[in-house]
């Protein structure tokens, strides 16, 4: 299928904001082509973001979006899908926006098992504001909250947000755009709250304070940690160490989506009063 | 020693010669760059301060409450959305009665996005507990976190000084800083009259029944009031020892003015330029500064007053259905005054989200309030494109 990104884009919004390299601009690309082939009206679907680079993105989307404050776009989201459950709902989310502000409402949308698609792009630091450490800063890296090497033991968003019980769970990187492209499809065509992150090169903040701010190099440098999930099915614990298994690490079909629980109780409430 | 600063280092500055003890932050646009700059200055050996990563400002605040509570001089930086996520927190420090110290760089509220300045986010606090400074200078900002950890710990309150997003906030200046020796002097050590003692234990924030909460409402009041004498008494002592005094509010060729302009903040240098312009042509025209807000000096303000005809306050915020909250303030402090003593008070909306109040929107107002024959109480926005 051809694809079109300017029917996807408002280009008077242009040039972005976005610095030269970033990975933002790969993964926005590859959710646009993940959006044009579940084929989907435009219309029925709605972009949300928090705050932050990765936040921006809807604002250059030429569809229906809500660019709302740090760390709350999913519980806009839910607002959103539980008004209007026949429509899409896609949220865009930094590191620092999903898991450290946001990190209450992330856990709970996992665990409400909402269908919602969030793409959670992990650059491993606050991009916007100038390079503090987000809750997935490796340990010992540097930035601005901790010029002498990072003491926060980092989360694994994936694990968290399989443990709190989202029902697709992926894992992609900036290196492979098309691979990000199908495993976006596959959280888009799932019933239920997906979760992609992205593994993405940040660097002007974080690279430039660890000796990676060319992003090729940063990019390559991310790459290199990343083993597919068939492979890293295959590997012990100790080979796994400082890896990130990439492609669709968890999906579980058969759990109920909240608004179809939903409905049941709304069922039963209304059969109540009636009797 | 004197260094060239923006506005913001001036904070970090300021609270380094405090000796503030835990810093507590959330990184936020145009605040970061304070917390940069304490993070520069503790990695330097400059200052002796535990740092606390937290997750948002909500958070923030809670830190910097609990180490207040553990009997630490404390200090913490926000601005916009970050103050009102803290909202919660603000009235826990305050009803708690913790003089925990803090920068607010003003910045509008969203939506629409702007990291432009306006004062709506700290006035929206106004109501919290916490002591307000508004500062024009980034002198003016260093010197007032001193000040200000003097009067918090005097009455039990909370400090809140408020600078521009990025007139302030960015800009540079020639600064004196006093050090932390010679601030020692003036600001001796944090000695908590109570707090998490593991020798004497104290229980903090229990539940309060309805024949004792307004009590301890009207003892904030009373400390309110008693912030009022600290605070001149500490800007006073603040001028003897180092050379340099602001007042609670300041006048400037009022005192024989028709009109005199309000201002807080930065718009307060640009209007001083106006009102020497405007007096080289032979007009009567004067200026009030409010340095604090909160407590209000409503007495200050009613003599600074008395003697002219108008009174043209440009509020760089909106009470939206009400006007400009520093004339609903003005008003308030002189409705009880006698009719010859009560000025018209005409309110200005002026640069909201950033947009520039140059001299000659200054002078714009100062043409328009002379012109006004009758006090209707309406808000006047000033420079509204169609
Ligand atoms: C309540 C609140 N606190 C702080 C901020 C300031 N802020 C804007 S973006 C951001 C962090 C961005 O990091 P991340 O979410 O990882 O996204 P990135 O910029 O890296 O894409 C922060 C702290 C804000 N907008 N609102
Ligand atoms: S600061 Fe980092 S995340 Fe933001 S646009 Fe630049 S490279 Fe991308």
């Amino acid at each position: 299928m051809a694809m079109h990104y300017k029917d996807f884009l408002r280009i008077d919004h242009m040039p972005h904001m976005w610095c030269p390299g970033c990975g933002i601009g790969i993964i926005v690309k590859a959710m646009l082509r993940a959006i044009q082939t579940v084929e989907w009206p435009i219309n029925d679907i709605a972009v949300i973001s928090g705050i932050g680079c990765t936040s921006r993105a809807p604002g250059y989307l030429d569809m229906n979006t809500l660019h709302t404050t740090h760390g709350r776009a999913l519980t806009f989201a839910t607002g959103i899908k539980l008004m209007r459950p026949d429509k899409h709902v896609v949220v865009i989310s930094g590191d620092g926006d999903a898991a450290a502000i946001g990190g209450n409402h992330l856990v709970h949308s996992c665990r409400r098992n909402i269908d919602i698609t969030l793409i959670i792009v992990n650059n491993n630091i606050y991009g916007m504001t100038g390079g503090q450490c987000s809750p997935t800063t490796p340990l010992g890296a540097k930035a601005a909250t901790s010029p002498w090497g990072n003491a926060d033991p980092p989360f694994d968003i994936s694990s968290l947000c399989k443990g709190a019980g989202a029902t697709y769970v992926a894992r992609g990187h900036v290196g492979s755009g098309v691979q990000l492209e199908r495993l976006i499809r596959g959280g888009l065509n799932h019933k239920g709250f997906a979760v992609i992150e992205v593994l993405s090169n940040c660097h002007t903040q974080f690279g430039r304070r660890n000796k990676l701010s060319d992003p090729i190099e940063l990019i390559n440098n991310i790459v290199a940690k990343t083993v597919n999930v068939r492979q890293a099915a295959k590997m012990s614990r100790e080979e796994l160490a400082g890896k990130y298994p990439v492609g669709l690490l968890h999906q579980d079909e058969e759990r109920e989506e909240y608004y179809e629980a939903y409905k049941k109780v709304i069922q039963l409430a209304e059969a109540a009063l009636k009797r | 020693m004197q260094k060239i600063l923006t506005g913001n280092e001036s904070a970090a500055w300021g609270a380094m010669c405090a000796m503030a003890q835990v810093v507590s932050a959330y990184p936020i646009t145009p605040q970061t760059t304070i917390i940069e700059e304490l993070a520069n200055l503790v990695a330097k050996g400059m200052l002796k301060a535990e740092f606390i990563k937290v997750e948002s400002e909500h958070s923030a605040m809670a830190g910097c409450i609990g180490a207040q509570a553990a009997g630490a001089r404390t200090f913490t930086a926000t601005s916009a959305q970050g103050l009102a996520l803290m909202h919660e927190m603000l009235h826990w420090a305050a009803l708690g009665r913790l003089p925990v110290v803090m920068a607010n760089v003003n910045r509008a509220m969203a939506p629409g996005w702007s990291i432009w300045t306006d004062q709506n986010d700290s006035l929206a606090q106004r109501d919290t507990g916490w002591l307000q400074y508004y500062c024009e200078s980034n002198q003016e900002v260093l010197d007032t976190v001193i000040q200000a950890y003097k009067v918090a710990e005097a009455v039990d309150l909370p400090v809140m000084l408020v600078l521009d997003a990025f007139f302030l906030s960015h800009t540079y200046e020639a600064v004196d800083i006093p050090g932390q020796e010679r601030t020692l002097g003036y600001l001796p050590p944090y000695k908590p009259s109570i707090y998490l003692d593991v020798n004497e234990p104290h229980a903090f924030g229990g539940i309060v029944p309805q024949d004792v909460y307004m009590e301890f409402r009207y003892k904030m009041q009373l400390a309110m009031d008693q912030a009022l004498e600290e605070a001149d008494k500490a800007d006073e002592e603040f001028n003897r020892m180092f050379g340099r005094g602001y007042g609670l509010i300041e006048r400037y060729h009022s005192d024989d003015a028709e009109t005199i302009l309000v201002t807080a903040g930065t718009a307060t240098s640009t209007a001083r330029v106006v009102i020497d312009d405007l007096r080289a042509r032979g007009r009567s025209v004067g200026l009030l500064k409010i340095r604090l807000f909160r407590p209000f000096p409503a007495q200050l303000v009613r003599e600074a007053l008395a003697g002219c005809r108008r009174v043209a306050v440009l509020d760089r915020n909106i009470c939206v259905g009400m006007g400009g909250i520093f004339a609903q303030e003005i008003r308030s402090a002189l409705y009880h005054q006698p009719p010859e003593r009560r000025p018209h008070i005409h309110g200005y909306i002026v640069g909201l989200g950033g947009r520039d109040i140059i001299p000659e929107v200054i002078e714009q107002i100062a043409d328009d309030a002379e012109k006004r024959t009758v006090d209707d109480g309406r808000m006047i926005w000033i420079g509204l494109k169609d």
